[in-house]
């Protein structure tokens, strides 16, 4: 069990290292000076004296430490990001990009959770159910690959459009209404719900349909195998063995989770662009559009250590799941 | 403790990963050739994705001269609902840039970079998964760490922070061309997982014993022995990869990182939001984009299960 997680952690934590490695590098990689592109956009290059103009190239390149040795950076990259220092971000008018994103973090969360663990139940039962009957596998599956081929912002866009502008059944944008303070109050907490409910919905009928095709296939190959052939030729009933393959079915599922989630971060992303939701996608919108880069390469690092985290849930679940590893943990054979 | 994770390594992947398994690969010879072609005729999958596939394909090459407007040119004519004027066949955008052209010029840089950036994934990819199920051992290790760690990174969130750089300091950099090498360059890992798990598969078969028992070399007998076990395999990838790598670019152009000079499908997407085109409700500039990604992604991940059904008797409904 030690060494099973150890390595998975070891695994984990040499990712997050080369992420933040490359966050690091990224900028100092780029072609073209960064200062001079700084000072382009504040105006700084134009409008100043000569003197004002070099004193500011020279507080810029003190901010930054460009003019220390390149391991005295990188060390220093580290220092700060240890306390959770990730520099101030343009965009947030100078508040420290680790408050503005932990402001947003929330909101992507209450989207992300929820629309990943309801379409994968849905989604792994409906496929479950349409795997090798006739009728039910010839709708279910055309529908599944369609939802699995739309871009995440078509559909949240075909949604707002339709549900949003047409009927005026939900809110078309915002986190919750202009003309509301966040408060413990009922009418908060429903227009809260309200403006939730088409993001979420969207990210979940995408997924919902990769989990329906994923399981359906798994299902088959599962009912096509020895074990399952030797238990109907017992006589087991049709739904004893569908249990089974089932059971099986779900761990390729479980690490498919795993692979998903970036996938499934960057729908939530563009979705919440559609719908002006205040979470990180909005604020990666917003943040390039202000060239606002440490804000930018903080989010980055924040997405990496979600992805990592969640990473490991999935490796406890899957332990929990499948007996087997547990067996083969404690120096058994399964 | 690698064997937690084998049972995905070939189908646990909900539509990233082909769902062969190793019985479907088979010696490819002249008689197989016309069986895949006689079953290739008979599944509807296939030549429903073809056709839509190729529908798509005559659009985009000659709707630029059919429709010869500047997507970009400004016209007067503003939000223009969809008509049968020529020109107007989808109305215009807020500017009275005429839609249809936007559109065609647009499925021609989704094809380019589904082809460039998914045969870039392929190559890499292929060349990391043949190397590492091939050579096992320390090297084995080493290409599985690099595949993982590139695995759990996000790539949009990289390709964020690396376009965003780009847009200041190389904006000669943000077209198409490059936004293809750069989806290619990240979309790779599960493919080079799966072609490992594949040629790892094939390794240890008699004729490529018997391939390094007669003298050949490593690279030889990836070329000519494995590669040619695999290759419905193969392509399979390619075309996942392919539908991938459309994606991801169109998720980058809809975030504000697309092409600053030509028109992407993403891009429409993206000027539609931000000119609300939803607050208009000017529905045919942000339709048609999204429907033209949905029918090419769609029409590829059929083909891909016919394809699958086709190169792998057990699949087939008879």
């Amino acid at each position: 069990m030690r060494r099973y997680f150890g390595r998975k952690l070891l695994t984990y934590a040499i990712t997050f290292f080369i992420a933040a490695t490359i966050d690091w590098l990224i900028p100092r990689l780029m072609p073209g000076d960064p200062i001079a592109g700084m000072m382009q956009r504040t105006g700084g290059g134009s409008t100043l004296s000569p003197e004002a103009s070099a004193a500011m190239v020279q507080y810029y390149t003190n901010l930054f430490g460009l003019n220390r040795p390149m391991w005295e950076q990188y060390l220093g990259f580290w220092t700060s990001l240890f306390h959770g220092d990730l520099g101030l971000s343009i965009f947030g008018h100078g508040r420290a990009v680790t408050d503005t994103i932990m402001a947003a973090v929330p909101y992507t969360l209450g989207l992300l959770i929820p629309a990943i663990l309801l379409s994968y139940w849905l989604g792994n039962s409906f496929g479950a159910v349409a795997a090798r009957r006739k009728w039910l596998d010839n709708s279910i599956l055309p529908i599944g690959y369609l939802l699995t081929a739309t871009p995440y912002m078509w559909l949240g866009l075909m949604l707002a459009y339709i549900v949003g502008f047409t009927f005026r059944w939900f809110p078309l944008s915002g986190g919750y209404g202009f003309n509301l303070e966040p408060a413990l109050t009922w009418l908060f907490i429903s227009d809260l719900i309200a403006h939730w409910f088409m993001p979420f919905f969207s990210l979940f009928l995408v997924m919902l349909g990769g989990w329906a095709i994923g399981m359906r296939n798994m299902i088959i190959y599962e009912l096509e195998s020895d074990y399952s052939r030797y238990l109907e030729a017992l006589g087991a009933p049709q739904r004893l063995v569908r249990k089974y393959a089932f059971r099986n079915a779900m761990l390729p599922q479980i690490t498919g989770l795993a692979l998903q989630l970036g996938v499934i971060v960057a729908g939530a992303l563009v979705t919440e662009i559609v719908f002006s939701y205040p979470g990180i996608g909005q604020l990666v919108f917003n943040a390039i559009k202000s060239e606002d880069y440490f804000l930018l390469q903080g989010i980055f690092l924040f997405i990496i250590i979600g992805v990592l985290a969640a990473n490991f849930i999935v490796d406890i679940v899957y332990v929990i799941v499948d007996p087997r590893t547990r067996v083969a943990m404690r120096g058994g054979t399964a | 403790m690698t064997s937690v994770n084998l049972p995905s390594d070939s189908a646990g992947n909900t539509v990233t990963a082909p769902e062969t398994q190793t019985d479907a690969v088979a010696a490819p010879s002249k008689k197989s050739q016309h069986e895949v072609l006689y079953f290739a005729l008979r599944s509807k999958k296939f030549i429903f994705a073809v056709a839509v596939l190729g529908f798509l394909v005559l659009l985009a090459i000659f709707g630029p001269i059919i429709d010869s407007n500047d997507p970009l040119a400004q016209t007067l004519g503003v939000n223009t609902p969809p008509s049968t004027d020529p020109g107007y066949w989808f109305g215009t955008t807020t500017f009275g840039e005429d839609v249809f052209a936007q559109f065609v010029n647009g499925l021609r840089a989704t094809f380019f970079v589904g082809l460039l950036g998914g045969g870039i994934a392929s190559l890499i990819g292929m060349s990391i998964g043949f190397i590492a199920g091939y050579k096992g051992g320390w090297v084995d290790e080493l290409l599985n760490m690099v595949t993982n760690v590139f695995l759990v990174i996000p790539t949009l969130a990289l390709l964020l922070v690396i376009s965003s750089y780009l847009q200041r300091s190389w904006p000669e950099a943000r077209g198409v061309f490059f936004e293809s090498i750069f989806v290619g360059v990240t979309a790779w890992p599960w493919a080079a997982r799966a072609i490992r798990a594949q040629t790892f598969s094939l390794r240890s078969r008699d004729f490529i014993d018997l391939a390094k028992l007669s003298g050949r070399r490593g690279l030889k007998i990836i070329v000519f022995e494995i590669a040619p076990n695999m290759s419905s395999y193969l392509m399979l990838t390619f075309i996942l990869l392919f539908g991938n790598a459309i994606l991801i670019a169109a998720s980058l152009d809809f975030i504000g990182l697309g092409p600053t000079s030509g028109m992407s499908l993403g891009l429409m997407m993206f000027n539609a939001v931000s000119w609300a085109a939803l607050l208009l409700g000017t529905w045919w500039w942000f339709v048609p984009p999204g429907l033209g990604i949905m029918a090419t992604v769609g029409a590829l991940y059929v083909m891909n299960v016919g394809l699958d059904e086709i190169f792998n008797p057990k699949l087939r409904e008879l």
